[in-house]
């Protein structure tokens, strides 16, 4: 079979699902129906991409010139499936959650809800697949304004506000990017994105590059959650839990950190980062992000804020293995970008079965729950350990090579840094642990049991991934083939 | 052949409407509509097949009327861009008519005789300037298409011929500049027309009158396309007026006096000439730059809708002008292709207000509710398109004409006007997503949100419904497909780049 089409069939296949779920509105079942089997679809389409990515091959598809000079290009490389393998596989869990939470939560607009979510997947898959970067600009921006409904989705105050804030922070993002784009554009004459970068000949000044450099970092730091840029994060968990779930642990933030990875990667290039010290204006910035946002989590009562500064924390430990420019620091960049997803998508499914089973959102209620949902407790374990860095969670997998990449550049910062951030985790997820195993639940707990199968089991299941990939990081996919690829590939272009 | 006699074929077209609809309105004067549409169908199809003639031919057509050779004669040139914009104007004007159907019954139901009329010998006056060659020709076509707008703005609301008196007042003046600046090159260079001045005016460019005459006429086209700080009949004059008056005059009017500044800047003058004795480009750029922030800011502080997208025709003609000032290739693609993009936005959003102000009997948005997305789901869906295509989000066509203006402003290293091109989108979003909001969600300050199965589908009719998604598709296409459009525009650059 022709594999050249298969990225384009794989960002339509959710939005061609777009009109069966709004056609369908009135049949629930046959709605969701439409979500899964789309789901599972793009999945496999993402699949039959894994053995040609695994050997370094790339699938170039070019539909058609949307400006002069530049084509609107879908690039499955190695990088690009690795993304596209992450999103896609975790949206299939993701919608068997949501029928679980929405359902079981009485949730209205369901349909605008699975419409939204689709429109956002093939948002996702556009993104990861961009061969260029005005295609992945578009992409971006109809994240953008795909999120907005599903933030805004409680349609209460709160809600609305927070989808003021996502739009003003994201636009202004798309915004930034577009100006960095054109600045490069006319610089280099080109917008593709070449492992090793894309400025090597060009004239440079120190301000110009530290210019640009800013630009992008504006464009793509605001869904990475950069500080200053991140407080859009923490609002939007005003999104129901699938949201916060799939789109704020997952597709949208990921998507900023890919954006990172392609910009340090792939336009610039490590030389011409560190020619310039780029990558220390972006290591001073992730170092703050990881140790404040740990901090900020010790202040959430709220559940899913606590774990949305959590994350805000672990996107930059992203950033930061980006910003070390290592080989090896790359590598546990790149790992961390799947790993973070299934530990931190456990922890929200955890929070929104809670939520649906007992109505609770604070920490402070949540004593003694563990007798009542074990199922979800176990999970919620699993997914903080890792979060921790304690083996044989996958998270302490890319922490170790993070840890070695800073090593490796000599560097002892970025280790002490990794080293508090992971005793902070602790210390912000253990309480939760402690109050649901150790603690005396009050008598509103009488009653109560696990929450819904449709929600139990893709938790638990995102649990036991964490743990398999803690054990063997290239189980099923070579998640870990794939990083050392993509890092090879930047740090040593053809 | 006929391809060569198109460019005199769609002024003749509208004399010869604008005299049958009275003719047969006095007989039958439901016919008056059927016959604007046949009028702005033909001069559409017209330019349709001119334009398509000539991307195929590659040859510009100088129609000498009456066989008259310039520069005693008068020509018409018709050039790539002079049948681009003939094209957009008329197929604009054909599709905004469709939509008067119904309002013309409910807001001037006996004039529409005289409506359809004017309106005819305001497409002339349109075409006849953007299609003639000749410095005075193209002061008559002016003065036709103003005083035919004074009378449809005149049309409308109690305030409207108050409105449509202040736009007489400024707008003769603008003209009478326009006439002056005319004059004064005449006496240097002994022409009125435009390619033999052009030729003329590098030997006398370092004369006096020569630079007054570009100021006077520069200034006298700016009040015509409401450029800022000369912008100050535009929003009452199209916030008063009937519907479907500021729907016809407000994508197009603005646009061709924009068109006309670009002739006198980049082909009159030039490139190499314009900035010769003062920096005309920058200054022009200067304003343009504090018209787009100035329009976006008011366009915020209005509660009616009609005159917020007033104020938003301020500021997104600065970005037309913004292009012209850079005199790059970039700035003039960006140009040309803003005044498609945004006669289609504008157009769309002033049918969407007309529409309402017929449904609801008020275009107020602090009226607006989330009653309206049941209600009037396609209009709805229209306005959204537009809006995010005003807000410059990609795949929709405004976000293509912004990003030309950001590589144009690049590549003159202008960092301040991209900063406003910038900040204007965000402006925008402002001010769209307010109302979005509105008849999307439910009103937060709301107790409970109601789920009211009382309110029913009342979408408009398919007159008014059909040119508003004749646009609203428009918008995605040339958006996605602007490239073909971009690549014609290569064509049409003036000597210099």
């Amino acid at each position: 079979m022709e594999l050249t089409y298969i990225p384009l069939f794989a960002v339509l296949v959710s939005l061609a699902a777009v009109p069966l779920i709004l056609l369908s509105s009135k049949k629930p079942n046959l709605r969701e129906f439409w979500t899964i089997l789309a789901g599972v679809i793009k999945f496999l389409l993402v699949l039959t991409l894994l053995p040609s990515a695994l050997q370094g091959n790339v699938i170039e598809f070019e539909l058609f010139e949307i400006a002069p000079n530049l084509p609107l290009v879908l690039k499955a490389d190695t990088f690009g499936v690795f993304f596209a393998l992450i999103a896609s596989g975790l949206w299939i869990f993701t919608s068997f959650y949501s029928i679980g939470y929405m359902r079981g939560h009485h949730e209205k607009k369901q349909t605008r809800y699975f419409a939204s979510f689709a429109i956002c997947l093939s948002s996702t898959i556009g993104i990861a697949f961009s061969g260029n970067l005005l295609t992945f600009i578009i992409f971006y921006e109809m994240l953008t304004l795909a999120t907005y409904p599903l933030v805004i989705h409680s349609e209460t105050k709160k809600g609305i506000a927070a989808g003021r804030k996502y739009l003003t922070y994201t636009l202004t993002a798309g915004l930034l990017l577009i100006a960095a784009a054109g600045i490069t554009y006319s610089l280099t004459g080109t917008l593709d994105f070449q492992a090793g970068g894309i400025f090597e000949g060009t004239e440079l000044s120190q301000t110009m590059a530290v210019t640009i450099f800013i630009l992008f970092l504006g464009g793509v730091g605001v869904k990475a959650g950069i500080m200053p840029l991140h407080s859009w994060l923490p609002s939007a968990m005003a999104a129901p839990t699938p949201v916060s779930a799939l789109l704020h642990a997952v597709a949208v933030v990921k998507s900023g950190v890919f954006g990172v990875i392609r910009v340090v990667g792939f336009i610039f290039g490590p030389e011409v980062m560190a020619e310039f010290g780029l990558n220390e204006i972006l290591m001073v910035l992730a170092g703050i992000t990881v140790i404040v946002a740990s901090l900020l989590a010790f202040a959430q009562d709220n559940l899913k804020r606590r774990l949305a500064y959590s994350t805000v924390g672990h996107l930059s430990y992203i950033v930061l293995g980006v910003a070390l420019l290592t080989e090896t620091g790359l590598i546990g960049s790149i790992m961390h970008i799947s790993f973070h997803a299934t530990m931190k998508i456990t922890l929200f499914f955890c929070a929104g079965a809670i939520m649906v089973n007992l109505h609770k959102k604070d920490i402070s209620e949540l004593n003694g729950i563990a007798k009542v949902m074990p199922w979800t407790m176990a999970a919620f374990t699993i997914g903080s350990m890792g979060l921790a860095g304690i083996p044989p969670v996958n998270g302490f997998v890319s922490k170790w090579y993070l840890a070695s990449g800073a090593l490796e550049g000599g560097m002892i910062l970025p280790v002490i840094i990794l080293v508090v951030s992971g005793l902070l985790n602790v210390g912000y997820f253990f309480p939760i642990i402690h109050r649901a195993y150790f603690r005396k639940g009050g008598p509103e707990l009488e009653g109560h049991t696990e929450a819904s199968p449709f929600m139990v089991v893709p938790l638990f299941s995102t649990a036991v991934l964490s743990i398999l990939f803690g054990l063997n990081p290239d189980l099923f996919f070579n998640f870990f083939d794939m990083a050392t690829s993509i890092a090879s590939s930047i740090f040593n272009p053809l | 052949m006929i391809g060569s006699e198109i460019p005199a074929l769609i002024p003749v077209t509208y004399i010869l409407f604008a005299i049958l609809i009275p003719v047969v309105g006095l007989w039958k004067r439901e016919l008056t509509w059927h016959l604007s549409l046949l009028g702005t169908g033909i001069a559409t199809f017209l330019s349709a097949w001119g334009f398509w003639h000539l991307i195929q031919t590659g040859e510009t057509i100088r129609y000498f009327f009456g066989g008259w050779a310039p520069p005693i004669g008068i020509e018409f040139v018709y050039d790539g861009l002079a049948a681009f914009i003939v094209l957009v104007i008329n197929a604009i004007a054909f599709l905004v008519l469709i939509h008067s159907k119904e309002i013309s019954k409910v807001e001037f139901p006996g004039k529409k005789m005289a409506y359809y009329t004017v309106s005819m010998l305001l497409m002339l006056g349109f075409n006849g300037m953007v299609l003639t060659g000749d410095l005075f020709n193209l002061y008559v076509f002016l003065e036709i298409s103003s005083l035919s707008s004074y009378a449809l703005i005149g049309i409308g609301e109690k305030r409207a011929p108050y409105s449509a008196f202040r736009y007489l007042i400024i707008g003769t003046v603008g003209g009478s500049l326009y006439l002056l600046g005319v004059g004064f090159l005449y006496t240097v260079t002994g022409t009125l027309n435009i390619i033999d001045m052009h030729a003329m005016l590098p030997q006398v460019i370092g004369h006096s009158s020569v630079i007054s005459a570009l100021i006077l006429m520069v200034v006298g086209v700016g009040v015509k396309a409401a450029l800022f700080p000369l912008h100050g009949w535009l929003p009452d004059s199209y916030t008063f007026a009937s519907s479907t008056s500021s729907a016809l005059i407000a994508p197009i009017g603005t646009k061709v006096a924009a068109y006309i500044l670009l002739r006198i800047v980049l082909f009159l003058f030039g490139v190499e000439l314009v900035d010769d004795q003062l920096p005309l480009t920058t200054i022009l750029g200067a304003f343009a730059g504090i018209g787009i922030l100035y329009g976006s800011i008011m366009a915020i502080a209005q509660s009616e809708l009609k005159k917020m997208l007033a104020y938003s025709s301020v500021s997104q003609i600065g970005y037309i002008i913004l292009g012209i000032s850079l005199a790059n290739p970039f700035g003039f693609i960006g140009a040309v292709l803003h005044i498609l993009n945004h006669a289609l936005m504008k157009a769309l959003l002033f049918l969407v207000s007309g529409s309402m102000r017929l449904k609801e009997g008020h275009s107020l948005i602090t009226k607006f509710d989330n009653s309206y997305r049941k209600k009037y789901p396609w209009t709805m869906a229209a306005f959204t398109t537009a809006a995010i295509s005003m807000v410059g989000l990609p795949p929709l066509a405004g976000f293509f004409s912004k990003w030309y203006l950001a590589l144009g402003t690049i590549e003159n290293s202008s960092w301040l006007l991209l900063a406003v091109i910038l900040i204007s989108s965000l402006l925008n979003a402002v001010y769209f997503f307010r109302i979005i909001e509105k008849i999307y969600l439910n009103n937060p300050e709301a107790e409970e949100a109601i789920e009211d199965e009382t309110i029913q589908n009342n979408e408009v009719g398919f007159s008014m419904m059909f040119p508003m998604a004749v646009m609203a598709i428009g918008l995605l296409l040339v958006g996605i497909f602007n490239v073909y459009i971009v690549n014609v525009i290569f064509t049409m650059f003036p000597a210099g780049f």
